[in-house]
């Protein structure tokens, strides 16, 4: 932090002797201010789709499904059979038969509401709630085989695989848009530093003149550069954040257009974006400055 | 002047050049240049232009490393300094070039202290050091001008304010009367003539030979030529 400090110490000698570069220097905080403000969108996308990823594996492990598929006759039967299988087996919890009512819900989103179930030759669904320890889905597959052929055992994995992984793999390429982002802030002010340091070669050659020492000259540089990369990346933040809060808060739908606002402390993240801008062009200018300096006599 | 200063307590030279070549390139400028500038001496250095004037200057002032021998700032070897050291070494030497260069974006006053910001000193408590240089060169009319909006004799002088305002023991003044008229000349010569008489070691590479004479009659000065890629000390009958 004390980089930080040293980089908006007001008012010292060494801010006056770089001259002042008007329409460049609103380029580079304008180029500053919009990275950061995709920086935000990236954050808020890995954070979104890692919340996710999080909430499609918890939720959808949270229950598996036996569902019984037989004709009307055997139904009953082969539900007892699977309950008792169900009871009996390590790391299930409770088990649960979906009553009439609850089926056909479950269904009023196809057929509409009020439809006559039995006159459909529907699955019964078992709801089966596992213990923290989890059980054998393959076990229990086998069990249940045996003795109520046609139950089946989902215990949702086939749907949470795919979507968790696409939502980490989501939350991977939003870390990586970070990345690039902060490393074109790197080349941009890098570009813009070596412009700044061949346009006031004659300052530099004064200043070496007179007895400056690499650090100071670099430092008037640096200052600069740091101050302007901040600026312009809190206003892109502060622009990018607003836009968030604008958007539709349907925080119940688990869409992930919709997902895409922060949520509690998350909302304080982007505010290191301004603070990494400021490093990024901290290191960037004094590496440029160091570089043109040493060719210098 | 050389007896205001007691020899035993300061170093011999302030510079002291042993066997020194410069080659740019393929051929060589300067070859087996030896010599000693002693404290409070004034020297004058001649030659044709084009002979290594501004190159011999810059080995004095660290700007340019010999390619062969021995160049000795103020008893400590070029080849042994750091660019640090280098510029720790430019506030004990001031420069004057004939083409002096400011930052055009300051003006005169805040120019001339320069070298006291870069140097780390704080301005405020040496304001009446800089009105008092302003007033000694005559610019303390034209302090809050910019630079670029100088005549050539005022940036000359601005410039000499701005080399000894860190009290330099060196002054180094190349061709510093070359773009101003006569009379601006002898004004500036009789500056430099009074920070000799102060002690100051002083050298001047002009190759204004009415200027030498001038100096001749107040201050007991020494003339450096160059030619044929030595530098000789030339005889007193100029």
């Amino acid at each position: 932090m004390s980089v930080l400090a040293t980089a908006f110490a007001r008012d010292t000698p060494a801010d006056k002797i770089v001259p002042p570069e008007g329409f460049t220097a609103q380029l580079t905080t304008f180029a500053a201010g919009a990275m950061a403000f995709l920086a935000v969108f990236a954050l808020a996308l890995s954070l979104a789709a890692g919340r996710l990823a999080e909430r499609w594996g918890t939720a959808l492990a949270q229950g598996a499904t036996v569902r019984i598929t037989v004709p009307a006759d055997q139904q009953a039967a082969q539900v007892d059979a699977a309950m008792r299988v169900l009871e009996t087996t390590a790391g299930v919890a409770s088990a649960r038969v979906f009553s009439d009512a609850e089926q056909s819900a479950l269904l009023a989103p196809w057929f509409g509401d009020g439809i006559d179930m039995s006159a459909l030759p529907v699955p019964r669904l078992i709801a089966v709630l596992p213990a923290d320890q989890g059980f054998d889905p393959a076990g229990l597959r086998l069990r249940l085989q045996a003795e109520a052929p046609g139950a089946v055992l989902d215990d949702h994995g086939r749907w949470r695989g795919p979507l968790t992984s696409a939502a980490m793999r989501l939350r991977v390429l939003g870390w990586l848009s970070i990345g690039l982002i902060l490393l074109t802030t790197a080349i941009m002010i890098t570009l813009a530093a070596s412009a700044a340091l061949s346009a006031n070669a004659q300052v530099i050659s004064v200043l070496r003149l007179v007895g400056a020492t690499d650090a100071f000259i670099a430092n008037a540089f640096v200052r600069r550069f740091t101050y302007r990369a901040a600026l312009g990346a809190l206003v892109g933040v502060v622009v990018a954040m607003i836009g968030l809060l604008l958007l539709p808060d349907q925080a119940g739908e688990a869409g992930i257009l919709t997902g895409l606002q922060l949520a509690g402390w998350h909302w304080f993240l982007p505010l290191a974006i301004p603070i990494l801008s400021a490093l990024v062009a901290f290191g960037a200018t004094r590496a440029a400055a160091r570089r043109t300096l040493e060719e210098l006599t | 002047m050389e007896q205001n200063f007691p020899l035993e307590r300061k170093p011999k030279a302030v510079i002291e050049l042993e066997n020194v070549a410069y080659s740019y390139g393929g051929g060589e400028l300067l070859s087996h240049v030896s010599l000693k500038l002693a404290p409070g001496s004034f020297h004058f250095l001649t030659g044709p232009s084009g002979a290594g004037k501004t190159t011999f200057l810059k080995l004095l002032y660290g700007a340019l490393t010999p390619t062969a021998g021995q160049v000795m700032l103020f008893d400590r070897d070029m080849h042994s300094l750091n660019r640090d050291d280098v510029a720790e070494l430019r506030r004990k030497i001031g420069v004057v070039h004939q083409d002096c260069q400011f930052l055009d974006h300051l003006a005169v006053a805040e120019n001339v202290a320069l070298p006291l910001s870069v140097a780390g000193y704080d301005l405020a408590s040496e304001q009446d050091n800089l009105q008092e240089l302003m007033q000694w060169v005559g610019l303390t009319a034209r302090a809050e001008a910019l630079p670029p909006q100088l005549s050539g004799g005022e940036r000359q002088r601005a410039a000499l304010a701005r080399a000894v305002i860190l009290s330099p023991d060196v002054i180094l003044a190349d061709e510093p009367t070359g773009n101003i008229d006569w009379e601006m000349s002898q004004r500036l010569l009789t500056l430099l003539i009074e920070l000799n008489k102060m002690g100051k070691t002083v050298l001047v590479a002009t190759h204004d030979l009415s200027l030498i004479r001038v100096a001749k009659a107040s201050v007991q000065a020494r003339v450096l030529r160059i030619a044929d890629r030595r530098v000789q000390l030339a005889g007193a009958d100029l």
